[in-house]
């Protein structure tokens, strides 16, 4: 009978209501005194020590995937010089913010989500506000705060590895002109385009840590109610994270000239 | 001093399912009360809505005078310093010890500096009788110290209202009979309003001056320990004496047929059935080693009357 409940438009409706209510009140929060500063440090560590070798890892096959299909295409049509240009834009716009995104929710929100679903069963939420202290201020905050910084840095960190391994792919595996390569870089990708990466990146681990935030806080059920909620968290964070990209996409075109 | 909590109409419902309806009910300064009920009835519920954790969908808890269920979020919080709630596993911080766990409602909304501090924990560590244990983790304690400690951070900011929810699951009989000694001598010391949610029969018989029997979402009755101990109300007889032969049945409420099958079975033994004396029984008493207040006073020496009476 639950599972049927669960299926209704209605609570799907009012779940991202609330899921909303509680990202004004992130908001509303975030200026409010004292800053948690022990525990924002303490999650931005802890994120990034879950999400930088993952991303590492990750990014290295990205770039050489990109590298691969983009050098056969050039070869193809004769446009080998082109080849870094499209790999770095390739990297630098889309590969970046996404691998990112994938990461911070699935190595970093699950872990928001399963630490505060834990603390929500075991009642420590509740006795946290019987002690007069808002969970939000206290725990959420910091959180969505950590992760957004984190995500910033790990889209840096993903595009120099991304582009890195495309060089590699391209120039020593298919026998690409270094030259040609470092050359072309600026033809087709522009300053802004990290800029916007970055903005990518900072919306993204922000939309994860509110959302494993919000199911790790509503979590209930025991043990496996915190299961269910990290599972949640993460189908719900890349279906948004993946909309959302769409959309910042689409305006970043709008607003800013591309180049060629 | 403890404040008034005055209930009044309170109806809670998650979805179409009403958990209980039409609470109404006053737990006088400074005393005592126990709320009952089988399992399931929402006692916990009630509870949650004492602290406003839970909105119900009417009616109005009124606290020292303020209507909680009207108040906006952060005047809750303001509200909630008042209070002290041990909650069923403690609910202590499993990342912090036991010292910073019971020192941490002073950090965050107090001044003191931390030699001050110190003393505060250690002197309610000692109250429950957990000293030498500050350094410990809560996943590496039993669950009964869990509890003291939990009780022991309910108690740092000395609360006016201290809710207990189920203070005695999963404790052993001899510990619950500890947990009873502490409630009743934590009463005599500190003079604040106590409910304590349960369905332990043997310890809402000795602690408590109030008793409420949540049941068929509502509240049966509610009133002073020797009205519902001497009550003949069959669910209130059926619960109190944790018998089999009454309206409650192993799936909340029994059937008519159920009923009528059972009456010709015991015959009418229950209905003429008289509360004797013994239904009374004795008051546990602040131990020895604690200074009674005019109000504990008054009750031990009433308790000494009816010893008197029944030899």
């Amino acid at each position: 009978m639950k599972h049927t409940k669960l299926m209704k438009p209605v609570n799907g409706l009012r779940h991202s209501g609330d899921l909303f209510a509680m990202s004004l009140d992130v908001l509303r929060t975030i200026p409010r005194r004292p800053f948690q500063v022990r525990e924002f440090v303490q999650q931005a560590w802890f994120v990034a020590s879950v999400t930088i070798l993952p991303t590492a890892l990750v990014s290295i096959p990205f770039g050489a995937v990109i590298a691969l299909q983009i050098g056969g295409l050039t070869r193809q049509l004769g446009a080998q010089s082109f080849s870094g240009a499209a790999s770095v834009l390739a990297v630098l716009r889309e590969a970046s913010p996404i691998v990112t995104a994938l990461l911070i929710a699935g190595a970093g929100g699950t872990a928001i989500c399963a630490d505060l679903g834990a603390r929500k069963i075991r009642d420590e939420i509740d006795a946290m506000q019987v002690l007069g202290i808002d969970p939000i201020h206290r725990l959420v905050v910091p959180r969505v705060l950590a992760s957004m910084v984190v995500a910033v840095l790990l889209n840096g960190l993903v595009s120099v590895v991304g582009v890195a391994g495309g060089y590699f792919f391209n120039v020593v595996l298919q026998n690409g002109t270094p030259g040609a390569y470092l050359a072309s870089f600026t033809t087709l990708a522009q300053l802004s385009d990290l800029w916007a990466a970055e903005v990518k990146a900072l919306v993204f681990g922000a939309i994860a840590a509110l959302v494993a935030s919000y199911k790790g806080l509503t979590a209930k059920g025991g043990p496996k109610g915190v299961g269910d909620a990290v599972n949640q968290s993460v189908v719900i964070t890349f279906m948004l994270l993946f909309v959302t990209n769409f959309v910042l996409t689409a305006v970043y075109f709008q607003i800013v000239p591309q180049r060629g | 001093m403890g404040v008034e909590i005055c209930v009044e109409g309170l109806t809670k419902s998650f979805g179409d399912q009403v958990i209980w309806q039409n609470v109404s009910l006053t737990l006088p300064a400074g005393e005592v009360s126990v709320l009952l009920g089988p399992s399931g009835t929402g006692k916990s519920v009630f509870l949650k809505s004492l602290v406003g954790l839970l909105k119900p969908e009417q009616g109005s808890i009124r606290i020292a005078g303020t209507d909680i269920t009207k108040l906006r979020e952060h005047d809750l919080y303001e509200v909630r310093k008042s209070f002290g709630v041990l909650f069923q596993d403690g609910a202590l911080f499993g990342s912090m010890n036991l010292y910073d766990n019971i020192a941490f409602p002073l950090r965050e909304h107090t001044r003191k500096s931390e030699s001050e501090i110190r003393r505060v924990v250690l002197e309610k560590m000692e109250m429950v009788g957990l000293i030498g244990a500050e350094e410990k983790l809560p996943g590496e304690i039993s669950g009964g110290m869990r509890k003291r400690a939990g009780l022991a951070r309910a108690l740092v900011l000395d609360p006016e209202i201290i809710l207990f929810d189920e203070p005695d699951s999963g404790l052993d009989p001899v510990r619950v009979a500890y947990l009873n000694q502490l409630i009743v001598d934590l009463n005599a010391q500190i003079d604040a309003t106590f409910l304590i949610v349960t369905h332990d029969i043997a310890s809402a018989r000795q602690v408590p001056d109030n008793i409420g029997l949540l049941f068929r979402r509502e509240l049966v009755m509610f009133g002073p320990r020797e009205k519902l101990l001497t009550s003949r109300e069959p669910v209130v007889r059926q619960f109190l004496n944790g018998r089999m032969q009454g309206p409650i049945g192993m799936a909340e409420e029994k059937d008519a047929a159920t009923m009528a099958r059972e009456a010709v079975h015991f015959g009418n033994a229950l209905q003429k059935e008289q509360p004797s004396p013994l239904d009374m029984t004795p008051r546990l008493l602040p131990g020895p080693g604690i200074d009674r207040p005019p109000r504990w006073q008054a009750i031990a020496e009433s308790e000494a009357r009816r010893e008197g009476t029944r030899s």
